[in-house]
């Protein structure tokens, strides 16, 4: 009723191929680009943006690499974390190496640093695959964190140990560092997160996309078939890398403004994990949806005993939250093992079918 | 740069002996730790194909209940009989509340869900003994304290006597974990769960209740390395960091292989001494952050199914 398709014809190969062909979908669609780049703006506070709305992009940004990786390709990833590192590390570098080229060149640039290191570590998929593949990830994770710490030209050698971000305007208006408005930092994040997703859509659809989920599927058909292993599974862990490492650089830059190695450690690679698995595994919407699952809803247990009025300890309610989404995690898990994905697409086919049982 | 590399630290090796063997000997010590930690994820990787991240956590967990409730007064002996509960506890309640529901799913999944239990069980941990880092009971346990020094090589050699209970009390474990899977009725129906599921189902042997034992199994598994850990450091959340180096060490292994996880501890443990003591200084130190991940990794190039591993055999 709500959400049907018929009647809408194509009528040539370019609205055959469009990536929304359905009408609802492009409104849809329309409907979230300008709720987030002019309702957000003009309604939410600066908390709101730098809390919740940037870091959730951002996540959601490195959501979409691991989904790549796990999701499309198949190969399960436990080293996001330190990808995402590499990408804040190199962008650094570059802003401090470069500082007139402006800092949205360096981003996108620091994505190719945290590629290269996704192919090293990615080489041994072409042996392994499933759990092993999970611990020798482990093995990116470690040692580069231990590489974050140790060597000191990474971060310029200063005192901390940590890489600040870098001071810069862009068209007159300060983009990032302390005196960059909320507003700003949410729209330049917006703006890169919706473009490089739109990136990965593309090559989703693709005849690169197309052979990460044959490896996925059937590795020995899709080699049947002529697709090389080799090929797919590199540029899977390298676009899935490029995407972690600029999420990585976001992270610094707009939204934690400095950061120490721990940072990109093992935790945060598991959270990445989690988004993935919960937003549901080979979907890009699921990637937005995991995020916002798995970052926001602490956010909302750490408030709920403030908002009841009970008095507990700041540490009392850290543990219990944990506890509390562990045990989520799990439940969501047994509920449904193929994430929100799998339920947005139950509730539109039940937007299709209203008011009737089936359609 | 190549004599630092490829003779400095032989050089060394051969002038201070006794430097070497204390090396070798706290490798040993950290590696049969790392043995025991792989053993508790060969138990159950074996019988329900369930790669358990959680047992890092079930070590910690363990150790802290054992220390809290001694905290609140209870004897140690009785403190270390109630833990012992608590695991069996935690054991059935994983089989039915996780476990059972997901029986089936894609390994990612159940992975996933045991790192789920171990925020879980961290919270609980957390919430009911508090996060911060706690002394492990070690002479109310009735435990060795002291030290010993072996005087050889115009030098000397260190033992912390908690050490070789350590070593004693896993060699024990092992060779009862042996008899117990080669004896008894239960562990024969466990290794019929492990080679087997359906044609195990088929002659009557509950699944439940095996997974349920095999959780138990590696909860004690747990408790034992929990109290040897918590002795030789102290009882913190840190450890959960440490007890993955136990999934290199089931790489080196094979993940269904008891012998496997031995040695395999045992060379990452002594391996990873060694290189931090004559390399790590090259390196900056610090080295053993990564250096059981990276040896797994190397290895895997060559032999993917690990030491004792059954060989992988794909079918299409």
């Amino acid at each position: 009723m709500f959400y049907r398709e018929a009647g809408q014809f194509k009528t040539s190969y370019k609205s055959d191929q469009a990536i929304f062909p359905i009408l609802q979908d492009r409104i849809g669609l329309g409907l979230i680009v300008a709720i987030a780049l002019i309702g957000i703006p003009f309604i939410a506070t600066d908390g709101f943006l730098n809390s919740i709305m940037i870091p959730f992009l951002i996540l959601a940004l490195a959501a979409i690499g691991l989904n790549i990786l796990t999701g499309y390709c198949g190969q399960l990833s436990l080293g996001t974390g330190a990808f995402m590192g590499v990408g804040a590390y190199s962008c650094y570098k570059l802003a401090t190496i470069f500082p007139d080229v402006t800092i949205l060149v360096h981003i996108l640039l620091s994505g190719f640093f945290a590629a290269a290191a996704g192919v090293i570590f990615g080489l041994p998929s072409l042996r392994i695959k499933g759990l092993y593949l999970a611990i020798t990830t482990l093995a990116a994770q470690f040692f580069l964190e231990w590489m974050f710490v140790r060597w000191g030209w990474l971060f310029n050698y200063n005192e901390s140990g940590a890489i600040q971000n870098v001071p810069q305007k862009l068209f007159g208006v300060q983009i990032t560092g302390a005196a960059a408005d909320p507003v700003t930092r949410y729209l330049v994040v917006l703006s890169i997160v919706v473009f490089l997703t739109w990136i990965a859509s593309n090559i989703i659809r693709g005849r690169i996309g197309r052979s990460w989920m044959m490896i996925r599927d059937m590795d020995i058909a899709a080699e049947l078939m002529g697709i090389k292993p080799l090929n797919a599974k590199l540029s899977a862990f390298a676009v899935s890398s490029y995407f972690c490492g600029v999420a990585g650089a976001l992270m610094v830059f707009f939204w934690l403004g400095s950061a120490e190695a721990d940072v990109f450690n093992i935790n945060l690679s598991f959270q990445v994990l989690f988004m993935v698995i919960i937003g549901g595994m080979g979907s890009l919407i699921g990637s937005f949806m995991g995020a916002a699952f798995i970052f926001v809803l602490p956010v909302v247990i750490r408030t709920i005993p403030r908002v009841l009025g009970l008095d507990i300890g700041g540490a009392t309610v850290e543990h219990v939250s944990t506890m509390a989404i562990g045990a989520l995690i799990v439940l969501f898990l047994i509920v449904e093992p193929h994430g929100l994905a799998r339920l947005w697409q139950i509730g539109k086919e039940k937007l299709r079918n209203w008011p009737f049982p089936y359609g | 740069m190549l004599s630092e590399i490829f003779v400095e630290p032989f050089v060394l090796m051969a002038d201070i002996p006794d430097l070497l063997l204390q090396t070798i000997w706290e490798g040993f010590v950290a590696g049969t730790l790392y043995a025991l930690i792989a053993l508790g994820f060969v138990l159950i990787f074996k019988a329900s194909g369930v790669f358990n991240f959680a047992q890092g956590i079930m070590v910690v967990f363990a150790a802290l209940t054992l220390v809290g409730l001694y905290a609140n007064g209870v004897p140690a002996w009785l403190a270390l009989i109630i833990t012992i509960g608590v695991m069996a506890i935690l054991a059935i309640s994983i089989e039915r509340v996780v476990l059972r529901p997901l029986v089936g799913q894609n390994e990612a999944i159940l992975l996933m869900a045991t790192i789920g239990l171990s925020l879980f069980v961290r919270g609980v941990g957390e919430t009911l003994f508090g996060g911060e880092t706690k002394t492990m009971i070690t002479s109310e346990l009735g435990l060795p304290t002291g030290i010993t020094d072996w005087n050889v090589f115009d030098g000397r050699v260190t033992f912390q006597h908690i050490d070789i209970a350590a070593v004693v009390i896993a060699v024990l474990m092992v060779a009862g974990l042996a008899v117990f899977f080669s004896k008894t009725r239960i562990g024969r129906a466990l290794r019929a769960v492990a080679d087997d599921h359906q044609a195990a189902l088929s002659v009557g042997i509950s699944l439940h209740q095996i997974w349920a034992i095999v959780w138990f199994a590696s909860g004690v598994v747990a408790l034992v390395t929990g109290i040897m850990w918590g002795a030789r450091s102290d009882v913190s959340f840190a450890l959960e960091v440490i007890a993955l180096k136990a999934l290199a060490v089931l790489i080196l292994g094979g993940f269904t292989s008891i012998p496997g996880a031995i040695v395999g501890g045992l060379i990452i443990g002594i391996g990873e001494k060694l290189f931090e003591v004559y390399w790590g200084g090259l390196l900056g130190g610090g080295t053993e952050a990564w250096f059981a991940y990276v040896l797994a990794l190397i290895f895997l190039l060559f032999r993917p199914q690990g030491l004792f591993g059954e060989r992988i055999i794909e079918r299409v």
